[in-house]
């Protein structure tokens, strides 16, 4: 029987060139297997063999993504691959990053299977588990026996064109996909055994997983609040009569930076809501009632706090996606941290 | 700090200093009151969060009064 062929995708380190000193090396194709490409061809018995090799530094990688990304993808192609293998890994954040993008171009490209391996905190996994599947491993290389063995695994199913069963049963990352499939029991009685076994306190599965939030450590109190500086930012949708950035009503991909120079009230002349997620009516007859642009330049006025920032930020928070919300936070915290912000008030609807 | 209505939500997403607010379409305000009683309103939940960034806290805490 003839055996697909493999093309894998490993960093400096792996193949052997080096560690951080040689991060900047290019990508460079060989026949063969390399480094872990051995157990990984190993793990396939025979099924499938891996035909070439494609290497690349870390750090190149993430420096010159556009045209490493096109290079990389070029010399896979002259190898003819059926399938594409990355890594694993484990936790080594630019490895994962830049294995991640190279299964997601190979895949959109060559619309071939491709299988990754990483740690579950990987940061390549939150980026790329939705375009390929990722085996979950170790956090670093004692973990590669196993690591390979699942990934051959469900590559060679993928090759064969058959069902990947759930995370659970295949080992790989969930890739926050829905699926429908037929049950016997319809949802109510479900959740019912679901509460009840919950009331026994016995283990149960929800089917519904719930996102994992960030913890931060609170930080220390304003001393002076007659000197601090003092921003709004809310996520209840204020914006400037009609939502010149055009924030979505709903599952907000953006958010907006508005300027509060000279304005001493949030009226319903200048301002309204962009929320679909509440009635609108009372936000857009007072914005302050959102936004209390009014009370804080009283309190600006009486030396109450030392001054109001001359900016506020704005999104929906209407079925908007975790990890959206991340991204605005950090930025929005950027901004305000470069502008000498003391203190910050977010409402919410 | 976070001036909200539903503080569970602000629990679970990790608000360290959270002020519950009146209602999930006015925040910071009452329609049913007088414009000078929903500004007195809106004025006392500002200095709340202003005491709120002004304590020490340890955990999340909600400041009810």
């Amino acid at each position: 029987m003839l055996s697909y062929r493999i093309v894998h995708y490993i960093n400096q380190f792996f193949a052997g060139i080096g560690g951080e000193e040689k991060a900047d090396y290019k990508p460079e194709a060989r026949e063969g297997v390399v480094g872990p490409g051995q157990a990984l061809n190993a793990a396939f018995k025979g099924r499938a063999q891996i035909v070439g090799t494609v290497i690349c530094g870390d750090s190149y990688f993430a420096e010159h993504m556009a045209e490493a990304s096109a290079e990389i993808l070029e010399m896979i192609r002259k190898f003819s691959p059926d399938a594409v293998v990355a890594g694993p890994a484990f936790n080594a954040g630019r490895y994962g990053t830049a294995s991640g993008a190279v299964l997601e171009l190979v895949s959109k490209e060559l619309k071939i299977p491709v299988v990754g391996g990483m740690y579950p905190e990987n940061p390549g996994v939150e980026l790329y588990r939705k375009s390929a599947y990722i085996v979950r491993t170790s956090d670093s290389a004692r973990g590669m026996g196993e690591a390979v063995q699942g990934m051959a695994r469900i590559a060679l199913k993928l090759l064969d064109g058959e069902k990947i069963g759930t995370p659970e049963e295949e080992g790989y990352i969930e890739r926050g996909l829905r699926k429908n499939i037929f049950l016997d029991k319809v949802g109510g009685e479900r959740a019912a055994e679901m509460l009840a076994k919950k009331l026994r306190g016995e283990p149960f599965k929800t089917e519904y997983p719930m996102p994992v939030f960030d913890r931060v450590a609170p930080n220390p109190p304003i001393h002076d609040m007659k000197k601090a500086v003092v921003a709004l930012v809310t996520s209840g949708g204020i914006v400037p009569k009609g939502n010149p950035d055009h924030i979505e009503a709903s599952s907000a991909t953006h958010y907006g930076e508005y300027s509060l120079a000279g304005v001493l009230t949030a009226d319903e002349e200048h301002y309204e809501t962009a929320h679909g997620g509440y009635d609108p009516t009372y936000a857009n007859k007072d914005p302050n009632r959102v936004l209390p642009v009014d009370v804080l330049r009283q309190l600006e006025k009486e030396g109450v706090i030392g001054k109001l920032h001359e900016k506020y930020y704005s999104t929906v928070g209407n079925g908007t996606s975790v990890g959206n919300a991340k991204r605005f936070g950090e930025e929005i915290v950027g901004k305000l941290k470069k502008d000498g912000v003391d203190a910050v008030i977010v409402t919410s609807t | 700090m976070h001036v909200c209505t539903i503080v569970p939500i602000s629990q679970t997403v990790g608000a360290n200093r959270i002020v519950p607010a009146v209602a999930i379409p006015h925040p910071l305000g009452d329609p049913t009151r007088t414009h000078e009683e929903e500004v007195q309103i809106r004025r006392n939940l500002v200095l709340k969060a202003l005491k709120a960034l002004g304590t020490e806290v340890h955990e999340q805490t909600v400041f009810t009064d």
